[in-house]
């Protein structure tokens, strides 16, 4: 092999793990082994921590066992997201990025509208107080 | 009479059709299905958000899962995606038995992480803890078995891609087929965060 075929596989396989973008015949950004690695580490740190802490028994405070356990969730779907998912706002013109906004908007509105409203018919529509307000209660 | 010049054709419309790239548009609209796939898995947290306290004095999370089981489980997940992202990546280097390799070790922990579940889905419904006992497990088995049917259907399409791959080679249909599959696996294993998380961890707090 010559010096410039040489450099020019080189150059080749230097492009393809970074891949970055533009060149690819897909439009794909596939990572590299790097960038998965990386996000493997994270995730399995990510990971442990939470199962650890819950394992162990959790924190004294039960409130800040979930908020701990949630927070890294968020983090490592972030890191799913990136590392995994190559999400960024270049690819595909950005439309990706929209979808997932509006899906991310869609999503918060169904979990949050859902929780909130049948915690409230919950604690005010238990049997009993029906019984109270017809003044049935004992 | 009619010596108003005749418009060509190429006035008005296009004679040749666009050339689209094949498969330029098949990413987005990939991504498109996922997030609605995503909204589906929404409303079933939702489900489990709101049921998941109603034991109809039957047994809760501390009762019934095991958390060794579940990190087990969130291991085989975790190294199925890295393995998969080495396929993809064995694929951008067109190499075939590479490629064909790490798609082989990925769907062995994708079989491996359905094992695990399917033992404790028989194991719960053996202890009397099956879907019709409480709303709660209800809600478990529907989130945490739509997810496992999305795994099982990913094997499937896994092992459909191996054979295309193996009798076609890595042609530019199969590199748009993997790299499809490669998004719906790393997004199974986004959904796998959020059941582990808001099912177990907080479960068993």
């Amino acid at each position: 092999m010559t010096s410039i075929e040489a450099q020019g596989d080189k150059h080749r396989t230097e492009r393809h793990a970074e891949a970055h973008g533009d060149h690819h015949d897909d439009g794909h950004d596939h990572g590299s082994v790097r960038s998965y690695l990386t996000g493997f580490i994270l995730s399995v740190i990510l990971t442990a921590i939470p199962f650890a802490i819950v394992m162990a028994g959790g924190f004294e405070s039960r409130f800040l066992t979930a908020a701990v356990v949630v927070g890294m969730a968020i983090v490592q779907i972030l890191v799913h997201m990136v590392y995994f998912l190559h999400m960024n706002t270049r690819s595909d013109e950005g439309w990706t990025m929209m979808a997932l906004i509006f899906t991310v908007v869609i999503l918060v509105i169904v979990l949050a509208g859902s929780l909130w409203v049948m915690f409230n018919m919950n604690t005010n529509m238990m049997p009993q107080m029906i019984h109270e307000a017809l003044g049935l209660g004992s | 009479m009619s010596t108003v010049t005749q418009a060509a054709p190429g006035d008005f419309w296009e004679v040749e059709p666009h050339h689209h790239h094949e498969g330029a548009s098949t990413s987005i609209g990939f991504w498109v299905y996922l997030m609605s796939d995503c909204l589906m898995f929404a409303v079933l947290f939702a489900v489990f958000g709101v049921l998941g306290g109603s034991y109809a004095a039957g047994p809760g999370p501390k009762d019934l899962f095991d958390l060794e089981l579940v990190a087990l489980n969130t291991a085989f997940l975790l190294l199925s995606s890295i393995t998969y992202g080495f396929a993809m990546l064995a694929m951008v280097r067109e190499n075939t038995r590479g490629t064909l390799m790490w798609l082989g070790i990925t769907l062995v922990f994708g079989l491996l992480f359905l094992a695990v579940e399917i033992y404790e889905f028989q194991h719960l419904i053996h202890l009397g803890a099956g879907p019709q006992r409480s709303a709660f497990l209800s809600a478990f088995f529907a989130l945490v078995g739509t997810h496992g049917l999305h795994v099982a259907f990913g094997c499937l399409w896994l092992v459909t891609l191996m054979i295309q791959v193996r009798q076609r080679g890595l042609n530019p249909a199969n590199r748009r087929r993997l790299a499809c599959l490669s998004m719906f696996w790393h997004f199974l294993d986004v959904i796998w965060i959020g059941v582990f998380t808001f099912v177990y961890l907080l479960g068993m707090i």
